[in-house]
């Protein structure tokens, strides 16, 4: 089943159309990368889950349920961490859980043992001073441990390792990984390493349109034709086999790079027949960053 | 609601907001007596200079009622100055973003304000009580407050504009962007509505009428002079509120 839908959603903000047609589908218990350059719209979009911004066309429904600009209900399903979470910082941590718990309507134990739990899970269960002199990674922390708070269905989180050190990083996707047994995670990013550490789907947002989508395999795979490379041991070799074969592309002394796959078998034969010694023959993994650019346009 | 209540007070007191209006009602409640008991020492003092310019000072006697006119003197003061205090309320919240999360987690908007308009009445009542009490008190030791005739009426009326000031704070808040641009709206209300008061034809309908409750207390005025300025403050005081949840549900966070 599918936790959110988006289907044909526009939105423009003065004379920018920042949203022109994005439509996709989330499935259940999955993590679900949310690609895109800086201003592409993913905010935008973020928000509109929310209700937090009208959308000029289109509908959004999450877990079935549609969501309307202005009004809250459909968030009781969702967990939101912006990208740069702000706090009232005269509490302290768990002050602002329990307020959290207050008014999502947990009783006032219910929500001592929640902020505790979460503490714990984000690993802020010592700091009692108020959040006034928290670091950027310690509000991002404690925003992950709100946005977790009533157990949502959906975690939608905005960027949330844009700004954190590598150690930091490392254990928001960590953590991440593991509210996947409870929610579905919608993370934006334009981080390619960490989709492809943590996510199971993945869409790209560019031009106001999703442009590509699926699991990550299944993106990877949509990838033009993959590169060879060989590497000879001789130079003198290489150029020998580079004016047998004008296909191919020097990238070195004595390293070529062939993109036409169909030609490989025939090189090999003149490799055997003229007996070149190799170092290395590599097929290139289309990276994310490449499919990225390609995208992009770039 | 409740734990959006409880915010706010939180809010409040641990900002300092709530001690500085604390200390400047207590001032002010202090300050209505002390003038009154203040003022025949300082006529006395400008006795000789005044006598030289030909003005003769006689022996000056005061009252309850002096404090009381001094009361209303200094009632605008205590409402500027909260209205200066608490017009951030709404927009430090919109700028830090701070609202977000929780209209994220599902509280309805509707709630926000309400809880935010409560606070602020809740507040206004516990520091004009303060004033009024204060000076009531001291009123009490020095002279006799039974000179004033309806004189809880009267402090209602005032309190009420308060309440009417604070619906123009919340509507303005609702809409607005920055506090300067709700100071600029609430003011700019006030300032209107007191200078149509001006004329008599309508000055009786108009909310500004409830400050004036000084002839009330001395008698020139009877209690149904003021019916149509309270239902008037009343009436735009939650035509202001049911405004600003309406602007508020559309506001983009």
């Amino acid at each position: 089943m599918d936790i959110l839908s988006l289907s044909h959603i526009a939105k423009r903000f003065g004379g920018k159309q920042v949203l022109t047609d994005v439509s996709f589908l989330v499935p259940e218990h999955t993590v679900f990368g949310f690609v895109g350059q800086n201003g592409a719209g993913k905010t935008t979009t973020m928000k509109l889950i929310l209700g937090l911004l009208a959308s000029d066309s289109g509908e959004i429904s999450v877990n079935g349920r549609k969501v309307r600009y202005g009004s809250t209900a459909a968030n009781r399903m969702v967990g939101y961490l912006p990208d740069v979470p702000e706090f009232y910082p005269y509490m302290t941590p768990k002050e602002y859980l329990c307020f959290c718990g207050g008014i999502t309507g947990m009783t006032a134990k219910e929500s001592r043992e929640r902020s505790e739990e979460l503490l714990c899970l984000v690993g802020l269960e010592q700091e009692n001073r108020r959040i006034r002199g928290f670091s950027r990674g310690m509000k991002q922390r404690l925003g992950l441990a709100q946005a977790l708070f009533g157990r949502p269905k959906l975690l939608i989180c905005d960027e949330p390792t844009s700004a954190l050190d590598p150690v930091g990083r490392k254990e928001l996707l960590d953590l991440l990984v593991s509210v996947k047994e409870q929610a579905t995670v919608l993370f934006s990013t334009h981080i390619l390493s960490d989709v492809e550490h943590i996510c199971d789907e993945i869409a790209f947002l560019h031009g106001g349109r999703i442009v590509l989508q699926g699991s990550l395999e299944e993106v990877r795979a949509r990838r033009k034709a993959t590169a060879t490379e060989l590497e000879l041991e001789q130079p003198k070799d290489a150029q020998r086999l580079l004016s047998m074969f004008p296909c191919l592309k020097p990238i070195g002394s004595n390293r070529l790079l062939l993109e036409m796959a169909g030609a490989l078998p025939d090189i090999l034969h003149a490799l055997a027949d003229k007996r070149m010694p190799i170092l290395r023959i590599e097929r290139q993994e289309a990276s994310l960053e490449d499919l990225f650019l390609e995208v992009v346009g770039k | 609601m409740i734990a959006f209540l409880k915010k706010e007070w939180m809010e409040l007191w641990r900002t300092g907001r709530f001690l500085v209006l604390l200390l400047v009602f207590a001032l002010l409640g202090i300050m209505n007596p002390a003038m009154a008991k203040l003022m025949p020492w300082m006529m006395e003092t400008l006795s000789e200079s005044l006598a030289d310019s030909g003005i003769t000072v006689t022996a000056v006697t005061v009252d309850a009622m002096d404090s009381w006119t001094q009361f209303y003197k200094n009632i605008p003061i205590g409402i500027i100055v909260f209205a200066l205090l608490s017009s951030g309320s709404f927009t430090s919240e919109y700028q830090r973003g701070t609202l977000i999360p929780v209209a994220a987690k599902g509280l309805s908007r509707w709630n926000i304000l309400l809880a935010k308009a409560l606070t602020a009445c809740a507040a206004w009542t516990a520091l004009y009580g303060l004033c009024f009490g204060i000076t009531y008190g001291y009123n009490a030791y020095f002279w006799d407050n039974g000179v004033a005739s309806h004189l809880f009426l009267g402090a209602s009326m005032a309190w009420l504009f308060g309440i009417w000031v604070i619906g123009l704070l919340v509507f303005f808040s609702a809409s607005a962007k920055s506090s300067a641009q709700v100071l600029l709206g609430t003011g700019g209300i006030v300032l209107a509505v007191y200078l149509m008061g001006m004329f008599p034809r309508f000055g009786k309908y108009l909310p500004v009428a409830c400050l004036d409750g000084l002839p009330l207390l001395q008698g020139a005025t009877c209690p149904g002079d003021y019916s149509a300025s309270m239902a008037a403050a009343v009436g735009m005081a939650l035509l202001c509120l049911a405004l600003g949840g309406v602007c508020f549900s559309r506001k983009q966070l």
